[in-house]
């Protein structure tokens, strides 16, 4: 008899209901959660918790970012942005830097960190090479690692892994197709055509006859370069053999 | 943060990142505890606010108080007070009569029934209970805790904690026997 009570008794055990997990995720702010927000080149997803934006996506991702960023049963949850980072994230996205978003990169080796890091130094509107940042970061052998290390960047666009290039100095490819990369970077003010162009005509760097010193076609010290001055240069070693010196500001020599 | 990691370590380390897995870890044994004493009507309000305020207590700890935690014990703590002051506003308001339902219909509206019939009568019975043998029966046979935790969650002895089960069902077995003859 007492174990038939027993029995009924452990029958009145059963799951909560899934809106009483979402509501306490929501009240404590401790779960994963995403916004729409609009981008330089169209709509972005952008999941957030607690810990800072830990994904942006095009929204065209969305069933594959729910997949990815769900915890077990539990699905990201769409919420409206934290209103103290609306006003950021706008600011973020319309600048093309991060300002002080907090971005969650938990779960990145440290490596896929300082690429990621290095990557935020890029002004908008320029680009460097995969090899650039491995140099910078003091990896100089690490050049294909610094380009699969960008295409997991989890949080794209705020973290403008679009602004790094082949090594060849063409625009290259990006992990969500390579004409939303040109898209952001035409958006930025780059013509990523220009881009190419240059690149396939061999021409790695500009130096400046006036100055004697040579820069990443990209950079804005280049770009200021009067047409009658600009000397177009293949290599670094070419560019100091002629006398030229490294730009302090795009550092090329850190391309090689 | 390797997943091995126990569960109050992690939220030793940060409350809000480790909390959706407490939440997951416990809510349903939680709910299922709280909708017995509260009915299925607030259990989901009372299992909320308990989460909640649980969330808020974690941050008020420091981390070796946090480490220390027993996680199960101390949540029933909390819902048990929460319970107890359900019952406390609930006695003093008069009582409304809910006219209409918004259940899905079909099985899944018929399995819904009959729960929600099983289960008031369980709470009829266990209403029959003093409060102590009632939240010991819960906890030791709904939500299946140990008899050393019903005593942490109760701030009562282990011995204690293990005759009120056992007086509780007995009462139990009363109730329904006299349920029989009527």
């Amino acid at each position: 008899m007492t174990d038939d009570i027993a029995r009924e008794l452990e029958a009145l055990a059963t799951t909560a209901p899934d809106s009483l997990t979402r509501n306490v995720l929501i009240a404590t702010r401790t779960g994963r959660f995403y916004a729409t927000v609009g981008g330089p080149t169209g709509d972005l997803l952008i999941g957030w918790s607690s810990a800072g934006i830990y994904a942006v996506a095009p929204i065209g991702e969305l069933a594959r970012f729910l997949e990815v960023y769900s915890a077990g049963p539990l699905a990201p949850i769409p919420q409206q942005l934290p209103t103290p980072w609306q006003r950021q994230v706008a600011a973020a996205l319309e600048s093309g830097k991060l300002g002080r978003l907090p971005v969650d990169l938990t779960g990145l080796t440290e490596f896929q960190q300082a690429v990621l890091r290095k990557t935020l130094e890029i002004p908008p509107g320029q680009l460097r090479p995969y090899g650039w940042v491995a140099r910078e970061i003091g990896k100089p052998g690490a050049t294909r690692a610094v380009g699969s290390a960008l295409n997991k960047n989890p949080v794209p666009v705020l973290i403008p892994c679009h602004r790094v290039g082949r090594s060849d100095g063409t625009v290259g490819r990006y992990a969500y197709g390579p004409e939303m990369k040109r898209d952001l970077l035409r958006a930025e003010g780059l013509d990523p055509d220009e881009v190419d162009d240059a690149a396939e005509r061999g021409v790695r760097f500009i130096g400046s006859a006036t100055t004697n010193i040579y820069c990443h076609p990209t950079c804005h010290n280049a770009r200021r370069i009067k047409q009658t001055n600009r000397v177009e240069l293949r290599t670094a070693a070419a560019a100091r053999k002629a006398g030229f010196r490294a730009c302090l500001v795009c550092r090329p020599a850190a391309a090689a | 943060m390797a997943k091995a990691t126990g569960l109050v370590d992690r939220l030793a380390v940060d409350v809000d990142w480790a909390f959706p897995d407490l939440v997951l870890a416990y809510q349903d044994r939680l709910y299922s505890g709280v909708r017995s004493f509260v009915g299925s009507a607030d259990a989901e309000d009372v299992t909320q606010e308990a989460l909640i305020r649980a969330h808020k207590a974690l941050h008020s700890y420091d981390e070796d108080r946090i480490r220390q935690l027993q996680v199960s014990a101390w949540l029933w703590t909390i819902a048990i007070n929460l319970c107890r002051n359900w019952a406390r506003t609930r006695s003093r308001r008069p009582q409304t009569v809910q006219l209409t339902f918004d259940r899905p219909s079909g099985d899944e509206a018929a399995d819904e029934a009959i729960d929600v019939v099983m289960l008031d009568g369980w709470k009829q019975r266990l209403a029959g209970l003093s409060e102590a043998q009632r939240v010991a029966v819960v906890l030791r046979h709904v939500v299946g805790l140990s008899y050393r935790e019903i005593a942490a969650a109760t701030e009562r002895p282990v011995g204690t904690a293990k005759t009120d089960v056992s007086r509780g069902l007995a009462a139990l077995r009363k109730i329904i026997s006299e349920e029989g003859t009527l």
